[in-house]
């Protein structure tokens, strides 16, 4: 990440330079901060009320029990993670919100899923092999229907807005698959 | 359609209903648990920020810099060699990058070449199947910390390029 934000920076700034944009780029610059702010009070309610419902869960001891029973396909994947883990709940609940398209309940449960691996994790400033096949799994999107596409193709008058729905299932279920064969493949040449 | 959508719509408010009275059958002070669950929300969010800072800070000065435009122009003949409209090319580069942009970028190509043609029917598979991955790596990443993020960054980006090839070949399968 280190890397990727210096050039980005720094090659984004020396281009502006050389067009005359710079005045446009210091504008964008502090537009992103606002745009940091915006976005983080607006996780803040999500979090806490996603973090709230999943605290009632925990404590009506119904955490491990969905975790007992979606067990023996996460565990499938996340080798490592213990049976009866709370991760395998937050997983398992993180993907369910996202296959239906539920993004305001994705992310906060996406964020508990990753607290839950950093408790498995045994050093706490680098990322696990668990976390980064989640982040993987999620950057893919698996998702049923993508609703706001179909919204603004019915919204703008198309015949048949719902044709993009399978060829979309399949690009998702085909990417998802290539960014674990690809993390796998990382694995193995960096060990 | 309709169910799909109904369910959709379902599925948050059922399950808040079942956390509650679940609890409650339980004997779970369910108040008291969701306030003691919510705290921990502030710290979360504390946690994130200057993660989430740093990445919007650096999309916004790239966006702004003229280097995406130029990026496309270079990119938009090989891509009109292989039989994709060159307005799907924006989509492809904005949305690992940014959510918002994307939305208003695909709205206008819906717009100009119609919400029937190959140009939207692209960039709609490439909108819902691709994620802002870096949105994505600072919030999970940022909540938990983690600063060293070993090969993660090529692999979601490989990812996301093969998941542009794969809606194009999808797409040009199922519509020519």
């Amino acid at each position: 990440m280190n890397v990727i934000w210096i050039i980005l920076l720094s090659v984004s700034i020396l281009f502006a330079a050389c067009t005359g944009r710079l005045d446009a780029l210091t504008h964008a610059i502090f537009d992103g901060a606002k745009a940091a702010v915006e976005v983080s009070l607006f996780l803040l309610g999500i979090v806490s009320v996603w973090l709230g419902i999943t605290k009632i869960l925990e404590d009506a001891g119904i955490i491990t029990r969905i975790a007992r029973f979606f067990k023996p396909v996460i565990t499938r994947f996340f080798t490592s993670v213990p049976p009866d883990h709370p991760a395998i709940t937050s997983i398992t609940l993180n993907l369910l919100a996202n296959f239906f398209g539920l993004g305001n309940a994705a992310t906060p449960l996406g964020i508990k899923a990753m607290q839950d691996l950093q408790s498995l994790n045994p050093e706490k400033d680098t990322v696990s092999f668990e976390m980064m096949l989640f982040i993987v799994l999620n950057t893919a999107s698996i998702q049923f229907v993508p609703f706001t596409v179909v919204g603004i193709l019915s919204a703008y008058g198309s015949a048949n807005p719902t044709a993009v729905v399978l060829p979309t299932i399949c690009t998702t279920v085909l990417m998802a698959t290539c960014g674990v064969a690809v993390l796998q493949l990382f694995r193995r040449l960096k060990k | 359609m309709k169910t799909i959508s109904f369910i959709s719509q379902l599925v948050i408010p059922a399950f808040i209903l079942f956390a509650v009275v679940y609890g409650a059958c339980r004997r779970v002070r369910v108040y008291d648990s969701f306030v003691a669950g919510a705290r921990g929300g502030l710290q979360v969010i504390c946690n994130i920020f200057p993660y989430l800072l740093a990445v919007f800070v650096a999309v916004k000065a790239f966006q702004a810099s003229g280097l995406f435009d130029f990026i496309k122009a270079g990119l938009s003949g090989p891509l009109a060699f292989l039989g994709i409209p060159p307005e799907v090319l924006s989509v492809a580069l904005i949305k690992p990058l940014s959510g918002s942009a994307t939305t208003a970028i695909f709205t206008d190509i819906v717009k100009t070449c119609g919400p029937d043609s190959l140009a939207a029917m692209l960039s709609g598979v490439i909108v819902g199947s691709v994620e802002t991955t870096f949105y994505v790596l600072a919030v999970y990443l940022g909540a938990v910390g983690i600063s060293r993020t070993k090969y993660l960054v090529p692999v979601c980006l490989i990812a996301d390029g093969l998941g542009m090839l794969i809606a194009a070949a999808i797409v040009k399968l199922m519509f020519s």
